[in-house]
């Protein structure tokens, strides 16, 4: 990837996808909302009817200009492959990634994604799912002093399409989820996409209420890459800077949108960075210099040093988000708490939203409900799965479940 | 030795003031005639009344701040010049100065031309609706800033939780703005002590400048910070020992690409023993620094001074912003700083070649924003942290320099004000009226550190306060999130290719 | 800190069944059998499953007691003026925003910002309350809003607090344990906070003062009115009175009325 930025940091030349996502060139697209997350951390798969039912309840945060889902374990017969959840605005722009698809992976398997006529959505985009791999031979591939290249090279494909293909989006691009977004209220996006005849352990789904009236479905949320996912409520003051560092590591934030880098934010810490979640969570939300001062000398080491070095990531600014990968589920606040967030838990599940009324719609039987401390992550792991990537797993942090916090 | 004509040729040159005192406010108290260094101002005894030689006056305003009756004001001397826009009034007396002296024209404080301030054509941000703005008063609002070099990542053992490889020296700023070199000989010492004591109160820095540090100095030691110039005055075990950071002065804003005089007549006993020189000696420093001709030898440098401190202080690189300053903070970084300091062409200085003054060196602004997207681009950000110097009036400028990239700033006339200073730019004389760019004890004796602390520290509480009230009106809570979000700056007025240097949009898009 | 329920007189019951009713509907619907011509026998309205709809009682014009079971929405009791509500269950954000007059009871607890500007009336909260409860809370001559909770508040409870009473007991504390909250009665210029547990410095915001039992600022009223706000509890919750009372109280008061007098420079 070029080191140089990806649109000129004064007004000059845009990227086809940015112009598209935001047409009146604001910095960024500001969007209020509603958010709600759901895993059962037993691995045991629900219909997205459920996550569905749970948002529309929360219709008055949003405005009809966006809604979205993601789901994990959504592809059992593919779950080995990446997914690719492309939207495209003609027929020639998918030949031309569909082409561009076979030049970089192995295309096991590609369907337009099924919809239903008749929802109220407007102005639906071409939106089809690939199942790929990454060839051993394919670009510098199969190195073995590179051992994440594999993810790198999923990024950069995305970065590539998303900036360098006109009027194509890539949703989402992990293995065994899919992201289901477009323009209308959330209840009518989850009618357009069918998302009752889905099953997966996990979901997340968002109402939008943006300020200014885009029309393109590559801005609703979730926003995602690889397999995570970002579901947000507020808005991220910091983004300049989020964004600046980002680039700084290869990520070319096209969208404009503050969500946009707390996906990368994550994927650079939590992949790339190896971090485990609960210290990630420490450089979004970090702790005050002078609640670091009071802590005990062996927990202020790295407390300090996470916001020494991690100081352009913490993430400013009003926000809730429900960030997702395969296996797990976090929810976070900012340090003051301007933007709500509930938990809840029912056995092996666990619920975020950012209105306990919307769990207790699906859920009337919760075992407890709470609302989280600002900064404070609340983390859903599969109980079946293998240690997600994060070294700490390994090394004896503590890994929480919804139903041990507080 | 370089000789002058022994006889002085008569001065055609107008004086610049005229002051006028009111005679019937006036109580002949002569506070005025004592107070000025300039000898301005004298008593007629013959006629009772206080009378002035305005060729002297430089407008520094010491009488007019003492006069208890408000007796006395300056004004500018009305002299018409036929209007002429490229001979102006100073480009007519300059000549005539040099016609009668064949000498460089001397002057202080910092370039007063009028090449754009980019502060003011920069504007900022605030939270409205989609974003609560923040309330500094009852709620957190984080200005505490780190300098020196970080690591991309952290390595942790997560069994014990501590630092596998723990981070190099970093710096604690408790308010992002630090006092610039000024040094002693220049500056008096008790001024110096005031700079200090501020620094240590408010939790941040002074800095030496290259003219070494006095001993009554050392219990300052933790927000001090120590210039290694090219004259190497001072400089010594102790000197680097007693310190928080090293800086090494490559060059200044106000005279890039040269070197410094101290008079001798400045060199008192105590500079003397402070520089480590003969007193009555001129003090010189070189233009360059003569064992750097190249980065290489700049890398050298640092690390002998890393291996003189132990590697227990962070090395900063002070430079003057010019052409290249993108590339050579790149080659700075590079090097082994761990902070890059950069001086701008408003940058000031107690002496310099107004000539060298006036049209050397790129505006801060520019220097800055090249300088922060360079190293962004190169991925290098993070290993050094940037201090912007040179032309800081307020907490404005601040704030607009943070957005733009620097971790902190240097202010430095912005706290000779604070404690008098009325910028006359008559530093090179050593007779300010202040007692802040002297070294004469009867002038000097007007300062009390004392006083100075507070004045400083008071100024420092007062752009604090600003500084949180701009942050939260942009709803954020801490200052790292500030630091290079130029998307919190907007444009007034500038070319497309200022605005794309600065990074920034134009307002209203 | 009237009781409400007095000034509720004798008379029918209705219920209501909420579910998959939208807010507007809902609240026209209360308005009419509150305030409507068939309405003027109706001392209760209960409603079931509730789920988020937001502004339940915030424009009623008659002193009754709305019942609410499940999860009301967002601005619960926002404006409210001389109604009663008690919520079987959770409050969500914005309880007893800008109220005026009334009693709020919640079996549960109850999210940010609740009494909010809030100018007369009282909230008891069974459990713990959210972010910033009781900011702003103001009162004027014989208005004196109170809110009383039993558990805990997160942070910046009472910030900017220019009057009224917020009490927490902290009963969910084990022995020994700190109130959650820090920034406590940050920028608070009147009112009064009492918090009965123990409580860290650094918990409270630096325009507050404390004063303890005995101590000159701790008058018998403290203890009067503490009493009625621990009675009042129990009432709805149950509990022992004694027990509550015999906690370790400390009441914050502000320090100064201008807190921010200095912070300014002016010159003519």
């Amino acid at each position: 990837m070029e080191t140089d930025h990806a649109y000129p940091v004064g007004g000059g030349r845009r990227s086809p996808v940015e112009r598209l996502s935001n047409p009146y060139g604001d910095d960024k697209v500001i969007a209020a909302c509603s958010l709600f997350g759901a895993m059962d951390t037993s691995g045991r798969r629900f219909s997205g009817s459920l996550v569905a039912t749970a948002i529309a309840n929360m219709h008055d945060r949003g405005n009809g200009l966006g809604g979205g889902f993601a789901g994990y374990g959504l592809y059992p017969n593919f779950k080995d492959s990446y997914c690719f959840h492309i939207m495209f605005l003609s027929k020639e722009t998918r030949h031309e990634v569909e082409d561009f698809l076979r030049r970089h992976f192995r295309v096991h398997h590609g369907e337009e994604i099924p919809t239903r006529r008749g929802a109220r959505v407007s102005n639906p985009p071409i939106i089809w799912r690939y199942f790929v791999d990454v060839a051993p031979a394919q670009d510098g591939l199969g190195s073995a002093t590179e051992p994440i290249v594999e993810a790198d090279y999923i990024v950069e494909r995305v970065m590539q399409i998303n900036t360098g293909i006109s009027d194509a989006f890539v949703f989402s691009s992990g293995k065994d989820m899919g992201v289901f977004k477009g323009v209308g209220f959330p209840e009518d996006v989850a009618d357009y996409f069918r998302i009752e005849d889905y099953a997966g352990y996990a979901w997340t789904a968002h109402g939008r209420f943006p300020t200014n009236t885009t029309g393109w479905w590559g801005g609703a949320h979730p926003f995602s890459v690889l397999d995570w996912t970002v579901v947000h409520n507020g808005e991220i003051s910091s983004y300049g800077i989020n964004r600046r560092y980002l680039e700084m590591h290869g990520y070319i934030c096209t969208m404009q949108t503050d969500t946009e880098v707390v996906a990368y934010a994550a994927d650079l810490l939590m992949r790339r960075h190896q971090l485990p979640v609960e210290l990630a969570a420490k450089v979004m939300a970090p702790p005050f210099w002078e609640v670091i001062d009071r802590m005990p000398e062996d927990q202020r080491e790295v407390a300090l040093a996470l916001r020494q070095v991690y100081g352009s990531l913490l993430l400013n600014g009003p926000f809730t988000v429900i960030i997702c990968r395969s296996g797990e589920m976090i929810g976070l606040t900012d340090r003051i708490r301007l933007r709500p967030l509930t938990a809840a838990t029912s056995g092996d599940v666990l619920f975020l939203s950012s209105e306990e009324a919307a769990i207790r719609l699906v859920c009337p039987d919760l075992d407890r409900t709470w609302i989280p401390m600002g900064g404070e992550p609340i983390i859903g792991r599969l109980k079946t799965s293998a240690p997600v990537v994060s070294p700490a797993s390994r090394n004896g942090i503590p890994v929480l479940t919804g139903e041990e916090q507080r | 030795m370089i000789t002058g004509q022994s006889t002085r040729l008569r001065s055609y040159l107008p004086p610049r003031f005229l002051a006028r005192i009111m005679d019937d406010r006036c109580i002949r108290c002569q506070v005025c005639v004592r107070q000025c260094g300039w000898e301005a101002l004298y008593y007629d005894e013959r006629n009772d009344c206080i009378n002035s030689t305005e060729a002297n006056c430089t407008g520094c305003h010491r009488c007019v701040a003492l006069c208890p009756t408000h007796a006395i004001w300056i004004e500018e001397r009305p002299l018409q010049y036929r209007p002429n826009f490229n001979w102006r009034p100073e480009a007519i007396e300059d000549a005539m100065q040099q016609a009668e002296s064949g000498g460089i024209i001397l002057t202080g404080m910092g370039d007063d031309k009028g090449q754009t301030i980019y502060w003011d054509k920069l504007v900022l941000n605030a939270s409205q609706v989609t974003n609560p703005s923040i309330d500094p008063l009852r709620e957190p609002m984080e200005v505490r800033t780190y300098l020196g070099r970080r690591p991309d990542t952290l390595d942790i053992d997560y069994g014990s939780m501590k630092l596998r490889s723990p981070l190099g020296p970093l710096r604690t700023l408790e308010v992002p703005i630090m006092f610039s070199a000024i040094s002693y000989g220049a500056l008096a010492l008790q001024v110096q002590e005031g700079l200090a004591r501020a620094a240590t109160e408010m939790g941040t820095f002074w800095n030496t400048g290259e003219g070494g540090l006095h001993r009554s100095l050392y219990p300052y030691r933790d927000h001090t910070i120590v210039q290694v110039a090219s004259g190497r005055f001072g400089v010594s075990r102790e000197y680097l020992d007693n310190s928080g950071i090293v800086e090494i002065k490559i060059g200044q804003g106000a005279k890039p690409g040269i070197g410094g005089h101290l008079p001798g007549n400045k060199v008192t006993a105590e500079v003397a023993a402070t520089r480590m020189i003969p007193m009555g000696t001129d003090a010189l420093s070189p233009a360059p620094q003569h064992d750097i001709y190249s980065i290489e030898d700049l890398r050298m440098l640092i690390y002998a001074l890393k291996e003189a401190t132990n590697y227990t202080k962070p090395v900063s690189v002070k430079i003057a912003g010019v052409h290249h300053a993108a590339a050579i903070a790149s080659g700075i970084a590079r090097a082994g700083a761990d902070i890059i300091a950069v001086d701008g062409l408003r940058g000031s200085t107690g002496a310099a070649p107004k000539i060298i003054r006036d049209n050397v060196g790129i505006p801060i602004e520019l220097a800055l924003a090249s300088i922060d997207h360079r190293l962004r681009q190169e991925g290098i950000r993070n290993q050094v942290s940037l201090v912007c110097a040179g032309g800081i009036r307020n907490a404005g400028d601040v704030v607009k320099a943070i957005a733009l990239g620097a971790d902190a700033v240097y202010i430095a006339t912005a706290a000779l004000i604070a404690v008098g200073c009325h910028v006359c730019q008559g530093c090179p004389s050593g007779r300010c009226s202040w007692g802040i760019t002297t070294t004469d004890p009867h002038l000097a004796k007007r300062q009390n550190p004392d006083l100075a602390a507070r004045r400083l520290a008071n100024l420092l509480k007062g752009w604090e306060h600003e500084i949180k009230e701009m942050l939260g009106g942009m709803g954020i809570n801490s200052l790292e999130s500030l630091r290079g979000n130029r998307d919190h700056l907007r444009g007034v007025g500038l070319s497309d290719t200022e605005l794309q240097i600065l990074g920034v949009r134009h307002a209203g898009m | 800190m009237a009781d409400a329920s007095a000034d509720i007189r004798q008379g029918r019951i209705v219920e209501v069944n909420a579910a998959g009713l939208y807010y507007k509907d809902l609240n026209a619907l209360l308005r009419k059998m509150a305030d409507g011509p068939d309405g003027q026998d109706v001392a209760k309205i209960v409603l079931r499953n509730v789920a988020g709809q937001r502004y339940i009682a915030t424009d009623l014009d008659r002193p009754i007691e709305v019942e609410i079971h499940g999860t009301p929405g967002n601005d619960l009791a926002a404006f409210m003026n001389g109604q009663r509500i008690v919520v079987y269950g959770n409050a969500q954000d914005g309880v007893g925003n800008t109220m005026n007059s009334g009693e709020v009871v919640i079996h549960g607890h109850s999210g940010d910002i609740m009494g909010m500007s809030m100018r007369g009336g009282t909230i008891y909260v069974r459990d713990y309350v959210g972010y910033r409860v009781g900011i702003h809370m103001k009162e004027y001559l014989d208005k004196v809003p109170a809110l009383v909770i039993g558990g805990t508040a997160q942070d910046f409870l009472g910030e900017y607090m220019a009057g009224g009473r917020i009490v927490v007991f902290g009963l969910d504390l084990g022995p020994g344990e700190c109130h959650h909250a820090n920034f406590i009665g940050t920028g608070m210029h009147n009112g009064a906070i009492y918090l009965r547990g123990p409580v860290r410095d650094y918990q409270l915001g630096k325009e507050v003062g404390v004063v303890r039992p005995g101590e000159g600022l701790w008058s018998p009223a403290d203890w009067d009115f503490l009493r009625k706000c621990a009675e009042g509890y129990v009432r709805h919750f149950g509990g022992e009175v004694e027990e509550i009372l015999r906690g370790e109280f400390i009441k914050l008061y502000a320090k100064y009325l201008r807190p921010y007098g200095p912070l300014y420079s002016w010159r003519n």
